[in-house]
C-alpha cells in the first residue's frame, strides 16, 4: 500500500489518518502505520507480503482469508487492521517450521485435500484451531467446525480425511493404513511425489 | 529388470501431487499475489440498472482525488475504437458502456489510483446520470413482438433473437412420433448458475515503451486465445504480446470469456506506462462475468408400449443476457445439446434451439460443461425418468432396454455424433447393486406406509469431452488441437510444457506421470509448465474436460518422437542397428542380449555429447495432437433421498457414482475430481442459483445470497470404476473433470421427484428448494423457476 509505506499521492492533505499498529505475526514483532479503514487482510498480504491469506469473498463467507486471531479462527478480510493492535497472529506461513511441515499440511497433501489450493491456507487454519481444542474431533464435528470456508474444487470429503490424518499423526496413532483401498501402490508414490 | 511404473510415478500411480508443495505453504503464485515495481491500481464502476440510456457522466470528483491517476470512460474508449470488443462467439461486446447500459453490473468506467482504497474512493465520486429504459429477464420477453431492442447497437439487429438453430432429421422424428405408442412430454428450466471459483478474476497488464512489449498476468484457462484476441482487439503485434497465466483459483468456465476489466487495464498501462493491477472483487465476478445455463426445454419422447424410445424432439430456448460472449464451437450455436440421448439407442432425434439477449449479464459459459452438455444430459436424464413413469415402468429397467450395448460400437448418433466405446449395463448394474436397488425400493414402500417419503433417482449417460477434431471443432475460426513440447536435458531430467492450463486438475503431476509412462523417466525428474504464452507453445487452453483427450495425447506423443530418437542414440551407443534395439520402459536393449542396455538417462547424455554422425544434437521436441474423435466417458450416479412432506427439506441419504473415463493416469486425482463434480452437482440441485427480480436486479450477487454448499450439508459419496480404454487415446484415457457435474444434478433431481411420485409432479426447477417442494406435495403441480415478469399496472 503506497500510503502505508512508500510514497504519498501528491495532494494528500494531513487529514488522511494514521495510526501505529503493532502486533505479532507467525511469532514475531512486526509494526506498520496504517490508514483505520485498511483491512487485516490487506495488511498482511500487501503490507507485510504474507500472501498466503488470500481473498476470496468480502463478505466474510468463504474463509480463504482465515487467520488465526490469539488462536481463533477469524476472517481477516472483515476486520481491520488496527483491531489487531497489540494481538497474535497466525498465518498459512507459520505452519511449517523451517525443517519440516505440519502435520496438518501433510494430511491435506497425502490425502489430495487440495486441488486449485486457493482455500487451502484458510482450511488448514480452520482445522488447526479446531485440532488444539478437540485433538480427536468426529468427522461431523470436523464437517461443522469447517463448515465458514467453502472450497469448490474437492467436495471435502479429502478435506475431512486430511484433518482426520492430522489428527492420527498429532495424536500418534499411526497412519500408514488408514486408507485401504489405494494398496502399496500409493505409499510409493506418495514417497516418489515428496520433496527429497 | 524393468522398472517398476508406479513406483517412478507413470500411469496408475496414485502419485501425490506437486503443485500441493507450494499450495500447502501458502506460496502459491495467484494473480493478487504479483506485484510489479510501480504499479498502479485499477477499479470498475458498475451499472446499477439493469437497462438505461447514459445521459451523462461526470468524473471530475474522481480525477480531484489525489492519488487518482487515470478515469477511463468509453468515450474515451470509442475515441480510440476499444469501446466495443469481439467475443469468442462472433458477436461484440461492450468494453465501457458508451449509448447505454444492458445488464446491473456491467462496466461504466474505470479508476486507476496509487492503491485500491483511492480506486474505490475515485468510483464512488462519479455522477452517471440514467435514463431507465424497460428490462427483459426471460426469452418469453425478450420475443414478445414489442419487446424493446436490447442490441440496437448491431446493424441489421431487428429483434433480441441471437441465433435460430436446428440439427437432426425432422422428417424421420415425425414419423417416430406417429407411431408412438405413448408420448411423454416435459417442459423445464435449468436455472442460471455461476461456477464462482473462489479467487475472482483479475489482470496485472504491464506495457513497456522501451520495448513495445506488453506483459499481461491474467486470470485465464486460455492464454493463447487471449493473446490473440488481445493482438485483434488493441491491435497490437501478436509476438509483441507475452499472457502469463499464474496460479489460478479455480477456473470452471468461469476464466475462458475475455473480459473488459482485463481490456481496460492493458490500456490504462499503455497509457500511464505503468503496469496496472486490476482485481475483481466478488461481488463483480458474480453479476458480471460468465453465468452458466440458462435455458427452457421442451421435450417430447415418443415412446413404444415395451419401453423402447423411437424418437426424441427437443426445443431449447436459452438466455444469453446482453452479449453472446461465452465460447462455443463456431458451428454449434447451442453447444454440443444435441449430444443428448448419446448413450442410448434411439431411433431418430431433432432438436430446434433459439437464443435471445436479455437485460442479464453475458452467460451460458461452459460451466464445468463441455459446450452445453450439462444442461443436455440433465435434461435427457429428466425425460427418460418422465418416460419411465408415464410407461409404468421401473426406471432403471426403462434405461437397461435402451441403453447402446457393448457390441453396438461404434455407435452413430441420430445427432450424427460417433460413440466409440463402452460398458454401460456394466456401469449400470455396478450401481444398482453398490445401491441395493431391490431394498432400497421394499425400504421405500415400508417408509411409504408410516407416511415418510423416500426417494431413488439414477442418471446415466455419456458425453463428448475432449473437443476437438480439427474437422468440426474451432473456435474462431482456431481449430481446437491442442500441444506439448518436451526437452530432456542432458542428465535425463526434462521440462515438459503444454498449451494447457490447469486450475487444480494438477497437471504438474499427472503430465509427468505421462512422460514417466512413455519414456521411463520418473515423475519426480520432469518439470511441467504451462500458462506462459511466451514459452508454451499454442494451445487451446482448459477447459471442456479436454485437457487429458487432447493435450496429455499431445504429451504421449511428443515422448514417442523423443523415444524413437532416443532408439537411434541406444543403437549408436550400443553399435547395433535400430532394428536390433528392444525397449523397455526406461531402458533399450539388444535383442537377444538383454544384458547389453542403456538406459534413457544414458542417451540422453549422448544426445549431448556422443550422437551418431549426422545426427541433430539434443533430445527435444513437440507434438500438436488433433484428435481423431471426442472421448466418451460413461458415468452413472444413484442418489437416495428423503423428503420431508411437512417442510419441503430433503436430505441426501446416499450417493453412488460409477464413472468409466478409460484408463486412469492418476487414480486419485481422478477420484477427487469426481467428488468435486458431484458436489457442483448437489449444489445445483440444492441450493445453487442465481435470478432475477423484474427490474433485472440480480439476486445473488454475494455469497450470503449465491449459496454455496459448505462441509457441513454436503454429502459423502461412494466411487466405484469401470474401465473401458479410450480407443483413439494414445494412452487410452479419456475426460473426467466434468463428469459428475454433467451427469449428477438429474439424479437428486429425479430422487426427490421420484419420493414424492404420488403427488402427480413431473418436474420441479432447480434448486428444489424446500418451498418449492413443500408447494409441489401440497398443490400437486409442477413448479417453475423461471424468473418473474414485470406486469405493467
Amino acid at each position: 500500500m503506497s500510503t502505508l509505506f512508500e510514497e504519498v499521492p501528491a495532494g494528500f492533505g494531513d487529514d488522511v489518518p494514521v495510526r501505529r499498529v503493532t502486533l505479532t505475526v507467525n511469532g514475531e514483532q512486526r509494526a506498520a502505520n496504517v490508514e483505520p479503514r485498511l483491512l487485516l487482510a490487506h495488511l498482511l498480504r500487501n503490507g507485510f507480503r504474507l500472501t498466503g491469506t488470500h481473498t476470496g469473498c468480502d463478505t466474510t463467507n468463504c474463509g480463504a482469508c482465515t487467520v488465526l486471531y490469539d488462536g481463533v479462527p477469524v476472517k481477516s478480510c472483515t476486520m481491520l487492521a488496527v483491531q489487531a493492535d497489540g494481538h497474535d497472529i497466525g498465518t498459512v506461513e507459520g505452519l511449517a517450521s523451517a525443517s519440516e511441515l505440519h502435520p496438518i499440511q501433510e494430511g491435506f497433501k497425502d490425502e489430495h485435500g487440495l486441488q486449485c489450493g486457493f482455500c487451502t491456507p484458510g482450511m488448514m487454519l480452520a482445522a488447526k484451531a479446531l485440532l488444539d481444542e478437540n485433538p480427536n474431533p468426529s468427522e461431523d464435528e470436523i464437517r461443522w467446525a469447517l463448515s465458514g470456508n467453502l472450497c469448490r474444487c474437492t467436495g471435502y470429503q479429502n478435506i475431512v480425511k486430511a484433518v482426520m490424518w492430522a489428527a492420527d499423526r498429532l495424536s500418534g496413532t499411526d497412519n500408514d493404513d488408514n486408507d485401504g483401498d489405494d494398496g502399496g501402490a500409493d505409499g510409493a508414490a506418495s514417497d516418489a511425489g515428496e520433496e527429497g | 529388470m524393468a522398472l517398476d511404473e508406479i513406483k517412478i510415478g507413470g500411469l496408475g500411480a496414485s502419485r501425490r501431487r506437486v503443485e500441493d508443495n507450494r499450495f500447502i505453504r501458502g506460496k502459491g503464485n495467484y494473480i493478487d499475489d504479483i506485484v510489479l515495481p510501480g504499479m498502479l491500481h485499477m477499479e470498475i464502476l458498475r451499472s446499477p440498472l439493469a437497462h438505461a440510456r447514459i445521459r451523462s457522466i461526470d468524473a471530475s470528483a474522481a480525477w480531484a482525488i489525489p492519488g487518482v491517476r487515470m478515469v477511463l470512460t468509453g468515450d474515451m474508449l470509442a475515441a480510440r475504437n476499444l469501446a466495443w470488443m469481439p467475443t469468442l462467439s462472433y458477436d461484440t461486446q461492450a468494453v465501457l458502456a458508451t449509448d447505454k447500459v444492458r445488464f446491473q453490473g456491467q462496466e461504466v468506467a474505470c479508476v486507476v489510483a496509487d492503491d485500491p482504497y483511492i480506486a474505490k474512493d475515485g468510483c464512488e465520486a462519479i455522477v452517471v446520470d440514467y435514463e431507465p429504459l424497460p428490462p427483459i429477464v426471460n426469452p418469453t420477453q425478450a420475443k414478445a413482438p414489442d419487446a424493446p431492442l436490447i442490441r440496437d447497437d448491431k446493424t441489421g439487429q431487428d429483434s433480441n433473437v441471437v441465433f435460430d438453430w436446428e440439427v437432426g432429421d425432422r422428417e424421420g422424428t415425425d414419423r417416430a412420433f406417429a407411431e408412438a405408442d405413448v408420448i411423454s412430454t416435459i417442459e423445464m428450466h435449468y436455472p442460471r448458475s455461476h461456477p464462482s471459483p473462489i479467487e475472482a478474476c483479475g489482470s496485472i497488464a504491464d506495457f513497456n515503451r522501451a520495448t513495445s512489449k506488453l506483459t499481461v498476468y491474467m486470470t485465464t484457462q486460455a492464454p493463447h486465445i487471449i493473446r490473440a484476441a488481445v493482438a485483434l482487439v488493441a491491435e497490437l503485434p501478436e509476438h509483441m504480446i507475452r499472457i502469463v497465466s499464474p496460479d489460478l483459483g479455480g477456473g470452471f468456465g468461469n476464466k475462458v470469456p475475455v473480459y473488459p476489466g482485463y481490456v481496460v487495464s492493458i490500456l490504462a498501462s499503455i497509457l500511464l506506462e505503468r503496469p496496472v493491477k486490476w482485481i475483481e472483487d466478488k461481488s463483480g465476478n458474480l453479476i458480471s462475468t460468465g453465468f452458466g445455463r440458462d435455458i427452457y426445454l421442451k421435450g417430447e419422447m415418443a415412446l413404444r408400449s415395451d419401453g423402447r424410445i423411437l424418437g426424441v424432439r427437443m426445443h431449447t430456448d436459452s438466455d444469453h443476457g446482453a452479449f453472446f460472449s461465452d465460447a462455443q464451437p463456431s458451428k454449434f450455436k447451442v453447444g454440443l445439446m444435441h449430444s443428448a440421448f448419446s448413450c442410448y439407442d434411439i431411433g431418430a432425434a431433432h432438436l430446434t434451439a433459439q437464443g435471445v439477449y436479455t437485460n442479464k449479464a453475458p452467460g451460458g459459459v461452459a460451466y464445468r460443461c463441455s459446450f452445453r452438455v450439462t444442461e443436455a444430459m440433465f435434461f435427457q436424464e429428466r425425460m427418460v425418468q418422465a418416460a419411465a413413469s408415464d410407461l409404468g415402468m421401473d426406471q432403471a429397467e426403462f434405461r437397461r432396454i435402451n441403453l447402446v450395448r457393448d457390441d453396438d460400437f461404434p455407435h452413430r448418433t441420430p445427432w450424427g455424433f460417433l460413440t466409440d466405446s463402452g460398458q454401460y449395463g456394466k456401469c449400470l448394474d455396478l450401481g444398482l447393486e453398490a445401491i441395493g436397488y431391490e431394498d432400497f425400493l421394499r425400504q421405500k414402500e415400508e417408509a411409504r406406509k408410516r407416511g415418510r417419503l423416500l426417494g431413488i433417482g439414477i442418471s446415466t449417460m455419456t458425453e463428448p469431452l475432449g473437443a476437438g477434431n480439427s474437422r468440426e471443432y474451432d473456435i474462431l475460426g482456431i481449430k481446437m488441437f491442442d500441444s506439448a513440447e518436451l526437452k530432456v536435458h542432458m542428465t535425463g531430467k526434462a521440462l515438459l510444457r503444454t498449451g494447457a492450463k490447469t486450475q487444480g486438475q494438477g497437471h504438474e503431476t499427472t503430465w509427468a506421470q505421462i512422460v514417466a509412462h512413455e519414456l521411463g523417466i520418473p515423475a519426480e525428474d520432469v518439470l511441467v509448465e504451462e500458462g506462459d504464452t511466451d514459452t508454451a507453445p499454442f494451445g487451446m487452453g482448459t477447459y471442456a474436460s479436454r485437457s487429458t483427450p487432447v493435450a496429455g495425447a499431445a504429451v504421449a506423443m511428443v515422448s514417442r518422437k523423443i523415444r524413437a530418437k532416443a532408439r537411434r542414440i541406444a543403437a549408436h551407443l550400443l553399435e547395433v542397428s535400430e532394428e536390433d534395439i528392444e525397449w523397455e520402459l526406461g531402458r533399450f536393449s539388444v535383442r537377444g542380449a538383454p544384458d547389453r542396455g542403456v538406459t534413457i538417462q544414458e542417451c540422453a547424455i549422448a544426445a549431448y555429447s556422443n550422437m551418431p554422425d549426422g545426427m541433430e544434437p539434443g533430445l527435444e521436441n513437440n507434438a500438436y495432437y488433433d484428435p481423431p474423435n471426442l472421448t466418451w466417458p460413461f458415468a452413472c450416479y444413484i442418489a437416495t433421498v428423503e423428503v420431508d412432506p411437512e417442510t419441503g427439506v430433503w436430505d441426501v441419504l446416499r450417493v453412488v457414482a460409477v464413472d468409466d473415463c478409460g484408463v486412469r493416469i492418476n487414480p486419485m486425482i481422478v477420484e477427487g475430481q469426481i467428488m468435486g463434480g458431484l458436489t457442483e452437482a448437489y449444489a445445483m440441485a440444492n441450493m445453487q442459483f442465481i435470478t432475477f427480480d423484474e427490474d433485472g436486479n440480480c439476486i445473488g450477487s454475494n455469497y450470503m445470497d449465491y449459496l454455496l454448499p459448505t462441509a457441513w450439508e454436503t454429502p459423502g459419496f461412494e466411487l466405484h470404476e469401470v474401465v473401458t480404454p479410450c480407443p483413439h487415446h494414445p494412452i487410452g484415457a479419456k475426460g473426467i473433470g466434468e463428469c459428475a457435474t454433467v451427469g449428477g444434478p438429474a439424479a437428486f433431481v429425479n430422487a426427490v421427484i421420484d419420493a414424492i411420485g404420488d403427488a402427480g409432479v413431473r418436474n420441479i426447477d432447480m434448486p428444489l428448494l424446500p418451498d418449492r417442494v413443500h408447494e409441489a406435495i401440497t398443490a400437486g403441480h409442477d413448479v417453475s423457476g423461471a424468473p418473474p415478469v414485470k406486469t405493467e399496472p
